[in-house]
């Protein structure tokens, strides 16, 4: 298990809401996401696989290329693909709108 | 190895040290013995589960709730509930020395989960309509077979013994299952209280009512028997002291405070979110 | 109140029309039980009650630790729906997850001392103690016997088996201490799993790997035919509520399956276990038309 923290100090915008996304099973992920206290983004990510900070961060760095939201970002996840957390997030995005 | 019908069982040793006598079978089944005996001020209920060779379930031999171990428990304790209607309800005390619910083929087809669910409720009756009801830990109490047998009792008292094992599964089980070997198991145990075996790491849980030291729990002699029925006695007063009929206590030592504070934030969360929901 | 199972073929544009319910996630299955649009998860992720027990063993915890908690209405009366996350964690009982099940059955029998006839449900879908927790799971499954007890006097305590994971361990227990019992075809009810009774009594008494013989011993058709399960109904989250529904309507049963003892005595007298085990002969021992 790992954990793995990355702030986005240039997302500023607000979040409408919070919301909750996936499941800590087996290739999956939850991802919770709420308005950050500092209006600055964070991420917070625990993984049950250990190495793959680089992976991660290319991951969440391409997701904020898109994203501006001053978001707490919790992810908890069980061994999903980078393209399953991608999505994941994605479909947070979705639900925040 | 002695033969004597006491050293096949810590429950059958103990129900014949606390009481003086010898159990009966109950709805003449071998593998469930009760005996009425005094204890303290009253006249309790002494229940154990125990071995039985010529048991004709072949998969409850050796001291697990089986079937009818379950049904037959359920009976006892309904009949004792039903016995007392006078207004004076006589304590039950659970000596457990369960080794684990009875696999099988029959006895998944038959419904063992039925059969322990029946004994659990009976126990959580006889609970409810005000029996102090105590479990006597004295050997193993393991997983189905417990919960079946013991722990729905307002007061858990413990033997603090190597031989006393409190668990959700056998250990060369569990490392099989959780790919660990055992000495690993052990190790675990100590470093995280609720994984563990031994029965000094589960008091620290919080839910035992006493544990007691300096008995020799596989052969019990007069004296540590003396000492054994003084501290349930203690606990029948404790329950009828409270006046409490549920396990709540089971949270209310400062050693739960500790570790079992998770759980008594979820309740303390609950009640705060419970009304405003609706 | 059960719907036809061995539906004939005219049945199939109702079956294509249906909405599974093994399908839905947790949260989906326990609003799909709750009156339209009523529905409130209580203690849910951002609450972030999660296991104190698995971080410390290097496994990821959930926010919620499996169990959601969801109020609302049924047929316009309180009720409260828990539901287990079988993809976490095999749906197994932990510390936080069992007390959340016990603490909301807790709150309902205040609420019941108090005149509020709020109604509970349990969706099992588990295998029991959560081996990483195992004293604690052990103990807050003993918690939800003890409130599902104290609570069946007031209320119908309901309890739904949709699959796929089934219903095991102490968790089994619980099942069979609801008043009333829903499964579908896809449920399994036992108390162990086969791969214990494989490894504890061997593989001549039971090969885990023999699905059909599995599922012929505590599939949720075979629990129905002989009286351990209440409601056989098709996975259809509808035709799930409906049978929900219809168990409150019913009432508080007089004996709880749980406290048939004389009946259950007699039976297992009557059963000889010398005799290989077939579940079909238990049918007609067993069955309704016995």
């Amino acid at each position: 298990m790992e954990i793995l923290n990355y702030d986005y100090p240039d997302a500023t915008a607000p979040l409408a809401k919070r919301v909750h996304v996936g499941v800590v099973g087996s290739g999956d992920l939850e991802v919770l996401m709420e308005p950050s206290p500092d209006g600055k983004a964070h991420v917070v990510i625990t993984t049950s696989v250990n190495g793959y900070g680089q992976i991660w961060k290319n991951v969440i760095d391409r997701f904020f290329t898109r994203f501006d939201r001053a978001a707490t970002i919790e992810i908890n996840d069980f061994g999903a693909t980078p393209g399953m957390v991608a999505l994941r997030l994605e479909q947070a995005v979705e639900v925040s709108k | 190895m002695s033969t004597t019908a006491s050293s096949d069982s810590r429950g059958r040793a103990w129900l014949n040290a606390l009481t003086g006598g010898a159990g009966v079978p109950a709805s003449g089944k071998n593998s469930v013995l009760y005996v009425d005996a005094p204890l303290g001020a009253d006249t309790a209920r002494f229940i154990a589960v125990v071995p039985d060779p010529d048991n004709r379930f072949p998969r409850a031999r050796k001291g697990e709730v089986g079937l009818e171990q379950g049904w037959t428990l359920a009976r006892l304790v309904r009949d004792t509930i039903a016995a007392d209607t006078d207004g004076h309800r006589r304590p039950i005390v659970a000596v457990v020395d369960v080794t684990s619910q009875a696999y099988g083929k029959r006895e998944e087809m038959l419904g063992i989960h039925l059969a322990c669910a029946a004994a659990a409720d009976a126990y959580a009756q006889a609970r409810l309509a005000g029996h102090p009801v105590i479990a006597l830990l004295v050997g193993k109490c393991m997983s189905g077979a417990f919960l079946a047998h013991g722990y729905q009792a307002n007061r858990l008292v413990a033997l603090d013994d190597p031989g006393v094992l409190v668990h959700a599964m056998g250990k060369q089980a569990a490392a099989r299952i959780t790919r660990r070997p055992v000495s690993e198991l052990d190790e675990m145990g100590d470093k995280i209280p609720p994984m563990s075996y031994d029965i000094r790491n589960y008091a620290k849980l919080g839910m035992l009512h006493a544990l007691i030291s300096g008995v020799t729990a596989a052969a019990p002699t007069p004296a540590d028997a003396g000492k054994v029925a003084a501290v349930l006695a203690d606990a029948v007063a404790d329950v009828r002291a409270s006046g409490r009929r549920d396990l709540s206590n089971r949270l209310a030592s400062p050693q739960a405070q500790q570790l079992r504070a998770a759980s008594i934030e979820v309740r303390r969360r609950l009640a705060e979110q419970w009304h405003a929901a609706v | 109140m059960s719907s036809p199972v061995n539906a004939p073929a005219q049945d199939w544009q109702k079956f294509l029309a249906r909405k599974s319910f093994i399908e839905l996630s947790a949260q989906d299955r326990a609003t799909a039980l709750l009156d339209a649009g009523s529905g409130r998860v209580i203690l849910g992720p951002f609450d972030r009650l999660k296991s104190p027990w698995l971080p410390q063993q290097g496994i990821v915890a959930q926010a919620d630790d499996g169990v959601v908690l969801v109020r609302g209405t049924i047929d316009r009366q309180p009720a409260v729906v828990a539901a287990i996350e079988s993809d976490f964690q095999g749906g197994s009982m932990g510390e936080v997850a069992g007390a959340k099940i016990a603490g909301a059955l807790e709150m309902t029998l205040a609420d019941h001392r108090k005149g509020i006839p709020t109604r509970p449900v349990i969706l099992f879908e588990t295998g029991g103690v959560r081996l990483q927790e195992a004293n604690l799971g052990l103990a807050v499954i003993a918690e939800i016997h003890a409130a599902i007890v104290a609570l069946r006097p007031h209320v119908p305590v309901v309890g739904v088996i949709a699959g796929m994971v089934g219903c095991f361990g102490g968790m089994s227990l619980a099942a069979s201490l609801c008043s009333h019992l829903v499964a579908t075809k896809q449920a399994r009810l036992g108390m162990n799993g086969p791969e214990v009774i494989e490894q504890e009594a061997g593989i001549q008494e039971l090969d885990a790997s023999d699905k059909r013989t599995i599922w012929s011993l505590i599939g949720g058709e075979q629990r129905f035919a002989i009286g351990q399960v209440d409601a056989l109904v098709e996975d259809d989250a509808d035709a799930i509520a409906a049978a929900v529904r219809a168990a409150f309507a019913a009432g508080v049963p007089a004996t709880p399956r749980s406290a048939r003892v004389d009946e259950y005595l007699a039976k297992l007298a009557a059963f000889d276990p010398t005799q290989a085990p077939d579940p079909k002969a238990l049918r007609a021992a067993w069955g309704k038309g016995a």
